[in-house]
């Protein structure tokens, strides 16, 4: 039987961005607001997991040409990194380190190293979570 | 200059031996790891002229100073004999093994890379003062000889021969682990030093015979003592330079070095004497034996090894005794077993390396195939010669002088009289003797088989000719240095047994120089040695000449009753029933496996709970009832009555949502924003992937659910209900120390310069937390494309040994 996606499809293409777009928002907010990297990496599941449901696998697969095998690797080593970065600052392991900044295009800005961290934990997350979702969806 | 850090040279050169391996084509990598033990053994031996007077040097990097943990170089003149040896048979075997490895087939990058870790752990282990570090490095010895044995890993053999020495060796160094840590519940220190000067007080303490036993389990393993020496045949499956330097100069000392250094602290002991001095002697009769037997020339020499380490240990046990008599001929004893060491390495070291020469000019180390090769190889010829009648103890060789010491030695221990001695020990000098026989004769069997009677080069695999100078270079040094220390012995007594003898009785001598011992070749014809090695060379020779007549007589031990036969018996039933265990319970259902944890986790917490009287309820604390939050509470309890009773599975999947989602509601009820959006974004994503599993499932109907597991699945659910309810009610009821969220609230901007209490929580207080669940969610990751994806087919094979 084939099914009727359409509605489906049209929507999924308008609202995967919007969530994806959130989520990237989350992320960003989550020192000072509601959110950070665990939230964010799930709402980018979520919106990919909503294609998912719309297209078929390859198709996500040809979207989104990651391997997320990597990226789950990538993620690990870029929140291992940050946390043993502060060993060569000769402060103990995981010690964070945050400054304020003027940058050219944000103005007055806030950098913080656990940022790096959370970007490793949104990585994981999103890695981890479609390589699982992958596996499982596509075996037939 | 912190020498310490030299122990680590090798390991660290090692690191770098790969990329030299694979750029450097044109030149055999074994030229440039060459560089490494000579280096070393140019160094340490400028400690020589320190030593020789009773002196020590000491350096120390710090490890785990919380512990008491240190790496801890101590350099006296036993660690610096060690040393020595590691270091120039090092020299020498690596050099040999530049001729003998193939640059274009061998896979030589791994071989120096586990040679270099061998030698950081042997120099580890001589010269570690830490016991912590010492077993450390103790075990790093039994992985490279792991690793160096299997070297050739597609042969099953090779592949036996690695785990049986390793099974033995590591079950020897965690008895060892043992022995450590209860020396140090004794004295407090992990420090082998200070153990040394608490030796007096540390006698009388309960755990002293314990110790001294798992000590001993240590060393014997190690040293391939009776009845452990099993493993030592096996590992002879290793690269001839390999069995050289691992299996007969360094690592298989390891256990003699154990035994010497703790001399001082267990000596004294009546169990320590009688262990040391019995299984070694039985082992050096067991070893000589059998080496007889053998017609395999690498085993024969893998039965001489220990044989001759059972004479060094039996030694070492008689030098015991000089803490309860005076008589001289005890420290005598001491002083033969370290000679001895010397000698044995170097006469041992060279006829494994003939060995190998020979296996690899003829392709074939069995001696019922080899004869005649005297007049192609007459190098290797007179040094295999040279080698086995310093084994044999004739002179004027320097096996001689060290084993016409331990028939001495042995001989006075008759004259001793107490622990039993008077009436037992008529036993030793006869055990001795015989063994001394044996030694003979195979030693004869071992040269003039493979190089007099007949040619037989028609069977050979390949037309036997010379080796390559570069291969004899080694084995001729070492040859040279036998013939050497017999008419030097006291210059290398001063300068090296000497000091390792003080270090092993420090309270006996001022300094080296009180040892008041002479060794001379000839003592006159009242000197019991001299008859005995004549009755030696003339039983061994008649035994020689008739071992056609008797050889046969081995074939009437059952294969059944043999010490390896024991061992297989022991793998093979340890794994069947584990096997037999494992599936009682492992019916390879996940339901089970679920029961069994939230069976076992609502039992053990209930449990506990009620004996430690530890519920407590407290209504006050509770927030007050809402209009919203009932509400929410029915849709809750509505959608988990739904969960359980749903006809359908995807109704079941839908309804588990509802109880996720209202969950989130209440999240936001309570004004928890994160946790809201954390639970409502998880239920969306776990909801997608029941559905995308869903095809995969079997119909909720067709589940093969009997009505008892179904009785066992609700007592087991509502166990699990039940505890978390009560956990909750409790721990909520109770404050044991105030809340952390003042402290979090106060430091949040100050001290992590965030907004959210929440998300800093993750990222910067408990950051280590994070990092684990990150991990543990990537490797649950891997693991399902691990189960799902990369399946073996169930054709293939899985296991190596099929």
């Amino acid at each position: 039987m084939k099914t009727n996606d359409v509605i489906l499809q049209t929507t999924a293409k308008v609202v995967f961005f919007i969530i994806f777009l959130f989520s990237i928002h989350i992320f960003f907010a989550g020192h000072y607001a509601p959110g950070g990297g665990f939230v964010g990496g799930l709402l980018t599941t979520g919106a990919i997991v909503l294609l998912l449901l719309a297209f078929d696998l390859r198709t996500i697969q040809q979207i989104l040409p990651f391997n997320f095998t990597v990226m789950t690797a990538i993620g690990l080593l870029l929140a291992l990194g940050t946390a043993a970065g502060s060993i060569f600052f000769n402060v103990p392991f995981f010690t964070h380190a945050f400054s304020d900044f003027d940058l050219p295009l944000f103005g007055h800005t806030s950098l913080h190293t656990a940022m790096l961290f959370d970007s490793g934990v949104y990585l994981v997350v999103v890695g981890s979570a479609i390589t699982i979702i992958q596996s499982i969806g596509g075996d037939d | 200059m912190e020498f310490v850090l030299l122990i680590f040279l090798p390991v660290i050169f090692a690191v770098l031996v790969p990329f030299v391996y694979k750029k450097i084509k044109g030149i055999h990598t074994g030229w440039f790891v060459l560089v490494v033990p000579l280096v070393l053994f140019g160094y340490y031996a400028s400690f020589l002229p320190l030593v020789m007077d009773g002196g020590h040097a000491i350096s120390e990097m710090k490890w785990i100073p919380s512990l008491g943990i240190a790496f801890t170089s101590y350099i006296d003149g036993l660690s610096l004999l060690f040393t020595l040896l590691i270091t120039g048979i090092g020299s020498l075997v690596v050099l040999y093994s530049v001729f003998y490895m193939d640059r274009e087939k061998e896979d030589l990058g791994s071989f120096y890379v586990y040679l270099l870790m061998f030698m950081t752990a042997m120099l580890g282990v001589v010269q570690s003062d830490n016991t912590m570090t010492l077993y450390l490095f103790w075990e790093l010895t039994s992985i490279s000889s792991f690793l160096l044995i299997g070297f050739w890993y597609t042969k099953d053999k090779s592949r036996f021969g690695a785990l049986k020495s390793m099974m033995i060796t590591v079950f020897g160094g965690l008895m060892m682990l043992g022995a450590f840590i209860l020396l140090s519940i004794m004295g407090e220190t992990f420090s082998v030093r200070e153990l040394i000067a608490e030796a007096p007080e540390l006698v009388s303490h309960p755990y002293f015979t314990l110790a001294l036993v798992l000590l001993l389990l240590g060393a014997f393993t190690k040293s391939a003592q009776f009845p452990f020496y099993i493993w030592l045949p096996d590992a002879m499956e290793a690269p001839t330079p390999v069995s050289a330097y691992l299996h007969s100069a360094t690592m298989v000392k390891a256990g003699i070095y154990l035994v010497a250094r703790f001399t001082p602290i267990f000596g004294s002991a009546s169990t320590w004497i009688w262990l040391v001095t019995g299984i070694g002697l039985l082992t050096l009769f067991w070893g000589s034996f059998f080496a007889v037997k053998q017609t395999d020339l690498k085993a024969i020499l893998a039965f001489s090894t220990v044989s001759q380490l059972g004479l060094i240990m039996s030694l070492l046990g008689a030098g015991a005794i000089s803490y309860h008599a005076t008589a001289a001929v005890f420290g005598f004893a001491t002083y033969a077993a370290i000679f001895h060491l010397i000698n044995h390495a170097a006469f041992k070291g060279g006829l494994f390396m003939i060995a190998g020469i020979i296996d690899h000019e003829t392709g074939t180390r069995d001696i019922r195939k080899l004869g005649g090769l005297m007049s192609v190889m007459p190098i290797s010829f007179t040094v295999a010669a040279i080698g086995s009648l310093s084994m044999a103890g004739l002179p004027p060789f320097s096996g001689f002088l060290s084993k016409e010491m331990f028939l001495e030695s042995m001989v006075a221990l008759r004259h001793f009289e107490l622990f039993n001695f008077d009436t037992w020990g008529i036993l030793f000098p006869i055990v001795a003797w015989i063994a001394s026989v044996f030694t003979f004769t195979y030693s004869m069997y071992f040269v003039l088989k493979t190089f007099m009677g007949q040619k037989k080069f028609d069977q050979l695999p390949t037309q036997p000719h010379e080796a390559p100078i570069g291969m004899l270079i080694s084995p001729m040094i070492l040859a040279t240095i036998v013939i050497l220390v017999f008419f030097i012995p006291n210059v290398i007594g001063k300068w090296m047994i000497k000091p390792a003898v003080m270090a092993i009785q420090p309270t006996l001598y001022a300094n080296p120089s009180a040892i008041d011992i002479h060794v001379k070749a000839w003592h006159g014809f009242g000197a019991a040695g001299l008859w005995l090695t004549i009755g030696v060379v003339a039983f061994g020779t008649l035994l020689y000449l008739t071992i056609p007549k008797w050889q046969p007589l081995y074939r009437m031990q059952p294969d059944s009753l043999s010490l390896n036969n024991g061992y297989d018996a022991m793998m093979r039933g340890s794994e069947k029933g584990m096997n037999r265990v494992s599936r009682l319970y492992m019916t390879g259902k996940i339901r089970t496996y679920l029961l069994y944890m939230f069976a076992f986790m609502s039992v053990t917490i209930i449990a506990l709970l009620f004996l430690k009287d530890a519920f407590v309820l407290d209504m006050n604390s509770f927030a007050a009832i809402t209009l919203y939050g009932s509400l929410n509470a029915i849709v809750l309890i509505l959608s988990v009555g739904f969960v359980v009773f749903a006809k359908s599975r995807l109704a079941a999947i839908i309804a588990l949502g509802g109880v996720g989602y209202s969950v989130a509601l209440f999240f936001v009820i309570f004004k928890a924003p994160d946790l809201a959006l954390t639970q409502l974004v998880i239920e969306t994503v776990s909801v997608a992937l029941f559905l995308l599993a869903f095809k995969h499932l079997p119909a909720l109907s067709t589940h093969g659910e009997t009505k008892r597991n179904k009785m066992v699945n609700l007592i087991v659910s509502l166990s699990v209900g039940v505890m978390v309810t009560l956990v909750a009610l409790s721990s909520h009821s109770q404050k044991m120390i105030p809340s952390i969220s003042q402290y979090y609230k106060d430091t949040v901007k100050t001290e992590a310069a965030g907004g959210n209490i929440v998300n800093v929580i993750l990222v910067d207080y408990r950051g280590f937390d994070t990092l684990f669940e990150i991990a543990v969610l990537a490797i649950a990751g891997i693991a399902v494309l691990g189960m799902i994806r990369l399946r073996v087919s169930r054709k293939e094979p899985t296991d190596e040994n099929e």
